[in-house]
């Protein structure tokens, strides 16, 4: 599913805009980046709590197809910056990373 | 010249240390074991350092004014500091950004404050175990301003650690020195190659007396003082691969 279309579905906060026309392809949800690294798949929406720089470094070094901010955490400026110079789109909810998850879900992705 | 040490020792104001974890137990443990330099590291509170200092010159033992920080990213993360002064500036900033969540005692243990013959004083009202709403980036920041140094706590372990929670140790941290808390030969291929180019330290995370480093583990330093440890830990060692 296209990521623009779940943005407005989910009625997504947009921090870092590149590339929201990206491709979507199963979800991976996880807030120890190493553990991401390993386990997370390419395409992936990633939902996680973590908002330091290295999230984009690792979303890019995956080949994720954004990172979804759960519970309004407050992102690091400099997260933005590099995650809108490297195109990894950064995207944002209120919700909880289960209730992402369940309307995800029901969206069919 | 060659010196042993120990870097990360809890008192028994963490609420997780042991109650026997007083000034005079630690720093006599840490004579008896043949320790020529130790710092006193409680979670986000630096309280007990002072009076351990005093204690510790009887001993002839160099005490490094210490803390051990949980960041907003949730990594513990050692703090060192070249006087006492420092360090409390340090730590007021810490305890301001720790939630105003009360420590429950029943379940994580109480958070002593002790004088130089070991009677209690006092106790720490906050949850020492909370993280601070500081990102490790903000934390290296007032270090490197206070002139002290900055050494991730147990990178190899799978929690709280550098390595777990980031992935890989951030490059403009411009870290020069790591904790690992296993034996340098035991650690995977993998977190050996995380760590090439860093120098490596191996303390004991001690919450119970007998958890104390043997004095198996050296520092060579210039001088057995306080400034010589810091740019030892601030110095590049190796040229990263």
């Amino acid at each position: 599913m296209r990521l623009d279309k779940i943005i407005k579905k989910l009625e997504l906060e947009v921090l870092a805009n590149k590339n929201i026309e990206n491709n979507v392809d199963g979800v991976y949800i996880g807030d120890l980046l190493s553990l991401v690294m390993a386990n997370a798949n390419e395409n992936n929406l990633w939902i996680t709590i973590q908002t330091h720089l290295n999230v984009i470094a690792v979303a890019t070094l995956v080949g994720l197809s954004a990172v979804l901010i759960a519970e309004g955490m407050e992102v690091e400026d400099e997260t933005i910056k590099k995650a809108n110079e490297v195109g990894i789109p950064v995207l944002r909810s209120k919700l909880s990373a289960y209730e992402l998850a369940c309307r995800l879900y029901e969206l069919g992705v | 010249m060659r010196l042993t040490y120990d870097l990360h020792i809890h008192s028994a104001l963490s609420p997780c240390g042991d109650e026997d974890m007083t000034p005079n137990n630690i720093v006599n443990m840490a004579y008896i074991k043949g320790l020529d330099i130790i710092s006193v590291t409680d979670h986000n509170t630096v309280q007990n350092v002072e009076v351990i200092m005093k204690v510790a010159k009887k001993r002839d033992i160099l005490v490094i004014p210490g803390i051990e920080v949980t960041t907003k990213e949730e990594v513990h993360i050692l703090c060192y500091f070249r006087n006492t002064e420092d360090s409390k500036e340090f730590q007021d900033f810490i305890y301001r950004g720790l939630p105003n969540i009360k420590n429950n005692e029943k379940l994580f243990g109480r958070q002593l404050l002790m004088d130089e013959n070991d009677n209690i004083i006092g106790k720490v009202d906050k949850f020492l175990l909370n993280s601070t709403k500081y990102t490790i980036k903000e934390i290296n920041d007032l270090v490197n301003r206070l002139n002290g140094a900055l050494v991730p706590a147990h990178v190899d372990k799978k929690s709280y650690s550098i390595l777990a929670n980031l992935g890989f140790i951030p490059n403009e941290l411009n870290i020069k020195t790591v904790e690992v808390s296993s034996n340098y030969f035991s650690l995977s291929t993998k977190i050996l190659n995380s760590l090439n180019g860093y120098n490596i330290l191996k303390n004991s995370d001690a919450h119970y007396l007998g958890d104390i480093n043997e004095p198996v583990m050296f520092l060579d330093l210039e001088k057995k003082d306080i400034n010589s440890l810091i740019e030892y830990l601030n110095k590049s060692w190796r040229n990263k691969g």
